[in-house]
């Protein structure tokens, strides 16, 4: 299997043959392909949960191409943004429909990037030596964070403007230097045309570029390491006489194709979303923001779109106190700080839920209730019992990470086998 | 010529050459990030603002605009003034001690004249729009309101002289603008009392 016969990428024709020797000679076309992906070995026992990093790689490209072709009429400014999405949804032709993939694509981005972390949490991704693969997704899932928000403000709807407004104000609650940071972001005494215009200029110029350098870095790093698998046991230890392991199969055509297959069940829901519900019964798009910005009037009521929302109900979850906030902010933003440490906060001997055990599978099982309860609650308006899940949902998501060196050390677990195991269909 | 490097002298002139390079890396961003800083357009647009206050009801609220926010000047009436005594026992900060307004207006009714109301519509928690609930016992806020502001995202309640409730999210009393009497018709927002011809 590991002979190099499967090099399928280069063309039979000697003349094709003849150009790519050229190309190889002054830039390292094929040895790029093949390292990277064409003769990258993956562990043959990838389950469905490993779909979604190439599917977030296609949301991105997604979202770049859609975004390309919208700031085509999009105008950033105070007085004509609102117009001017009103103008791609009707008289631009498939203008809404550029929209909508871009704004149903935000969700999705999220949603697989969420599920792609929960992987890593499910089969100890991030372990060592993964640690760094581990914090650049981290630092990609910040940038994204930013690139939504950022995004968010230019609808230029009522939402978008006091979304902005709450999520900027919380840079104030810092103590001594947050009124003047407060103003140099928004380069005005209010969220005006001025931040809206640099809104535009982060989302799709400086984010992007950081993001798709970041996505680079996390590719790169991760056939460094090579792919983890859902037995968490390192495939390289078992190699074959080639030096290649034995449980490793060339990415292509193998994972080529089911990761196209995983594409082509992800369009499905996808697609049903873009064109029968787009906004996705204010999940997605929500209906205040079909009204213009207007600084004088808030919505009735405030709530970030639903991927922010886990985070937003912490924030709320937490009173003021000492006449300042900035405990709310602290505790959202210490929230997104701890899973910088998770590769270090796990202390288990084994690395995949399979070989766990039973404290970690009912502790990660209640994080994710938790977070959806947290996410839930986020959308909600600050009353009861909303309140109180927000607080006992907050105090469990930072047990959960702060108290993990010690319970997944005392946890029992099962020996890891020496090889995946896996079952030929 | 000798073949011996000298490494202490390399490594000299290496960090003097990085540092160096990272001081005029750092002068070279100020441009940069102060072109982030509110531009002469936006600062002259932020000037103060003439609100004229003579037709104004006892008992009605006067909304304008200063620095894209909105400023509630409202003309309290006598029972108004008078209910600010009896809520004291309910507010975080009753006597504006760490609540932000010009010292002139560090007082019970947070006013240069008990009369007229001069504050932000900004809520202090996360900078939304309170709404006027000036009638006591109103159907949604239960029949022990006192009558104030109420700010629909979080729940945060303030009284007649913007002062805030305990138990809710905003930390501190709606903020009072800096404002001055022109005259006894006009007030100007946005610059000092003492300031003021």
């Amino acid at each position: 299997m590991a002979n190099g016969t499967t090099s399928g990428s280069a063309p039979a024709g000697g003349r094709m043959q003849e150009l790519l020797g050229w190309v190889d000679a002054r830039f390292p076309l094929t040895r790029m392909w093949e390292e990277q992906w064409g003769k990258y070995y993956a562990p043959k026992n990838l389950n469905n949960w490993y779909l979604f990093g190439s599917l977030s790689l296609f949301v991105l490209v997604l979202q770049i191409v859609s975004g390309i072709f919208l700031t085509m009429n999009y105008k950033p400014a105070a007085a004509e943004a609102f117009g001017s999405v009103e103008y791609i949804m009707r008289d631009v032709e498939w203008g809404w429909l550029l929209r909508y993939l871009h704004s149903t694509g935000a969700s999705a981005f999220f949603l697989v990037v969420y599920l792609h972390m929960f992987r890593a949490m499910l089969y100890g991704s991030y372990r060592k030596p993964r640690e760094l693969l581990w914090i650049v997704g981290m630092l990609i899932y910040l940038v994204l964070m930013g690139e939504a928000f950022f995004g968010y403000l230019l609808p230029w709807g009522n939402m978008s403007y006091w979304g902005a407004q709450v999520i900027v104000s919380l840079f104030g609650t810092l103590p001594v230097i947050g009124g003047g940071l407060v103003e140099w972001i928004r380069g005005d005494f209010y969220i005006s045309d001025i931040t809206l215009n640099r809104f535009f200029a982060l989302h799709v110029i400086a984010l992007p570029l950081v993001l798709v350098f970041l996505v680079a870095a996390h590719l790169l790093a991760l056939h460094e390491t090579g792919s983890n698998n859902p037995d968490g046991v390192e495939i390289k230890k078992k190699k074959d006489k080639d030096g290649n392991p034995l449980d490793g199969i060339h990415s292509h055509p193998y994972y080529t194709v089911k990761d196209l297959m995983g594409l082509a069940f992800f369009l499905v829901p996808f697609c049903a979303v873009v064109f029968f519900s787009p906004e996705l019964g204010g999940l997605f798009l929500e209906a205040p923001n079909f009204e213009p910005a207007n600084p004088m009037q808030t919505p009735e009521h405030i709530a970030p779109v639903w991927y922010f929302t886990p985070f937003y109900a912490m924030l709320r979850a937490v009173p003021a106190f000492f006449g300042t906030q900035v405990w709310g902010v602290l505790v959202m933003g210490g929230a997104i700080v701890l899973l910088f440490f998770l590769p270090w906060l796990d202390r288990s001997p084994v690395k995949s839920i399979r070989y766990r055990g039973p404290v970690y599978k009912v502790a990660l099982a209640l994080f994710v209730v938790w977070f959806v309860i947290l996410g839930y609650c986020g959308l909600r308006p600050a009353v009861e019992p909303f309140k109180t899940l927000s607080v006992v949902g907050t105090i469990y998501y930072f047990a959960f990470f702060l108290l993990m060196p010690w319970y997944t050390r005392l946890d029992s677990y099962k020996p890891e086998p020496e090889r995946v195991t896996y079952h030929a269909h | 010529m000798s073949e011996h490097v000298d490494q202490g002298r390399r490594q000299l002139l290496t960090a003097a050459t990085a540092l160096t390079g990272a001081v005029g890396a750092a002068f070279a961003a100020v441009p940069f990030l102060a072109s982030w800083k509110p531009s002469a357009r936006a600062k002259a647009l932020g000037a103060p603002v003439e609100i004229d206050i003579s037709k104004l009801e006892p008992g009605a609220l006067l909304k304008v605009e200063w620095r894209g926010k909105p400023v509630w000047v409202l003309r309290r009436t006598e029972e108004m003034i008078a209910g600010l005594d009896e809520v004291q026992g309910l507010l975080a900060d009753p006597d504006s001690e760490i609540s932000e307004q010009p010292e002139y207006a560090r007082n019970e009714v947070r006013a240069i004249r008990p009369e007229f109301l001069v504050v932000l519509g900004v809520c202090t928690h996360l900078g939304c729009a309170p709404i006027e609930r000036f009638r006591a016992g109103d159907a949604e806020l239960g029949a022990d309101w006192p009558g104030g502001f109420y700010c629909p995202c979080h729940g945060s309640k303030f009284d007649l002289a913007g002062r805030v409730f305990k138990g809710v999210p905003a930390p501190t009393n709606l903020v009072v603008p800096p404002y001055a009497f022109v005259d006894d018709n006009h007030i100007l927002v946005g610059q000092d009392q003492s300031r003021a011809a």
